[in-house]
């Protein structure tokens, strides 16, 4: 017997129970490169200087991969004194290298803002500060909402790199089991379902969302 | 980034990786890590060249196939879009062979890496092809050209240049997932690293080598689909005026 239903139906609370940490870890990294990435990406328009600066950083970010990065901050941060643990680690890794490409959306949704928005906030004579919170941010976010989006359901889909580290995510749950049980075949193709289903589920939400800003942003 | 900021990073990285290769401390790991990095370049390659027969195969059955076919197109996109490609790297390692099919853990690097970044690359060739002004076709319409000599001879040669950008993302992509064929026993880069960690515990000096010789590869790719992008689109009069 290849499918065994009932070692499936047995697996299923402890895979369950794993998801909600891979569902942790994508929430808690995407806040991370969601607010990390404004960060950049509004400091970079503040602060001229820092353009290039950011620009470099960026592409040292976007072109090395996620894994190392995940190891290197694991491995690196003891080094100076600072024990991390591989939830924290992992999760920090993951937020920093999307936090890069969140950066690049955040720019375009601002690049997209009508030059005479800025003219108006300096005739009025606005801080940088309420420009960017009033006047900028309320217009530049909701047209990149899909895009976020789509990083979010990537971000989620790189979760099972943390069981490279050892973290007891979905993954590294379905590696113990079949270690444990010599049947990998079940909780391999639960987890490969279970993230299909979350992925075609989000891509379907993103799809009505973007429907949504549209009828709202329409003018 | 221009082509030149590239160019300039891409020495950058490439005298960095020199100039740390001569000291003491760095110089025991660059053998390993250099044969890591070829196995590495191996990977990259072949994934890319299936990624690019699926991602074409695969777009033109959605697009002009007979129903099974488009149907059987669009689950392997949606498969392989929706799971991790760790996941089914690890599908293909463990669960394959209990139906029977062992594969090489070097084929199953490829064979997951292309499959996924295939798909994806099946939406930038289905977007591409849609891309092409209605004019052309309907042009290709008038003058009697069978749907083939459309494709071959009026569309696709337009829908290429359109395809270099994306596809050049995808390769990145595809290069930077090739780290996790690490963690299918396979001693590539990121696998040289670990167990060369594991064994010294010289982090920095190991990690930056790596991250340094991951960011080369990712910036000759870059670099040269700019130059391709260029010239394939030398006579088209599209994008900005040069």
């Amino acid at each position: 017997m290849i499918w065994d239903w009932a070692f499936a139906f047995e697996i299923l609370p402890v895979l369950a129970s794993a998801a909600i940490v891979s569902i942790e870890a994508t929430l808690i990294g995407f806040a991370l490169a969601a607010s990390l990435g404004l960060v950049l990406a509004v400091v970079r328009i503040a602060v001229p200087w820092t353009g290039w600066t950011i620009s470099v950083l960026v592409e040292l970010i976007r072109s090395t991969p996620l894994l190392i990065q995940i190891f290197f901050l694991y491995f690196v941060f003891p080094k100076f004194g600072v024990v991390l643990d591989a939830f924290t680690a992992g999760v920090l890794a993951i937020g920093i290298h999307y936090a890069a490409y969140c950066s690049e959306v955040y720019r375009a949704g601002f690049d997209n803002i009508h030059r005479g928005q800025w003219e108006a906030s300096v005739a009025l004579n606005l801080s940088a500060w309420t420009t960017f919170r009033d006047i900028i941010i309320p217009q530049a976010i909701p047209p990149i909402v899909p895009a976020l989006g789509n990083y979010l359901v990537a971000l989620f889909k790189e979760t099972p790199l943390l069981s490279a580290i050892a973290v007891l995510e979905l993954m590294q749950t379905a590696k113990i089991i079949g270690s444990e049980t010599f049947r990998y075949t079940e909780p391999m193709t639960l987890v490969g379902l279970f993230f299909l289903a979350m992925s075609l589920v989000s891509a379907a939400l993103i799809r009505s969302l973007e429907g949504l800003l549209n009828r709202r942003t329409m003018r | 980034m221009g082509i030149r900021t590239l160019v300039a990073m891409l020495a950058v990285a490439l005298v960095v990786i020199g100039a740390l290769a001569t000291q003491e401390s760095y110089k025991v790991f660059m053998p390993g890590l250099l044969q890591g990095a070829v196995l590495t370049i191996e990977i990259a390659i072949l994934g890319s060249l299936l990624a690019i027969v699926m991602g074409v195969l695969a777009a033109l059955a959605r697009m002009y196939g007979p129903a099974p076919l488009r149907w059987l197109a669009t689950v392997y996109v949606e498969i392989f879009r929706g799971t991790s490609a760790l996941v089914q790297l690890f599908w293909l390692f463990f669960v394959l062979p209990q139906f029977g099919v062992t594969l090489d853990a070097f084929l199953v690097a490829v064979l997951a890496l292309g499959l996924n970044v295939g798909a994806y690359g099946s939406e930038v060739v289905r977007g591409a092809i849609q891309s092409v002004a209605r004019g052309q076709w309907e042009a290709s319409t008038a003058l009697n050209m069978s749907r083939p000599q459309m494709l071959r001879r009026i569309i696709l040669p337009q829908a290429f240049v359109a395809m270099i950008p994306p596809w050049g993302n995808l390769f990145i992509e595809l290069l930077k997932s090739t780290a996790l064929v690490s963690l299918i026993t396979l001693s590539d880069l990121a696998f040289k690293a670990q167990q060369m960690n594991q064994n010294t515990f010289k982090t920095i000096p190991i990690f930056t080598l790596v991250l340094l010789m991951y960011l080369a590869m990712s910036l000759v790719v870059t670099i040269g689909m700019r130059l391709l992008e260029r010239r394939a689109s030398l006579g088209l009069a599209r994008g900005k005026a040069a």
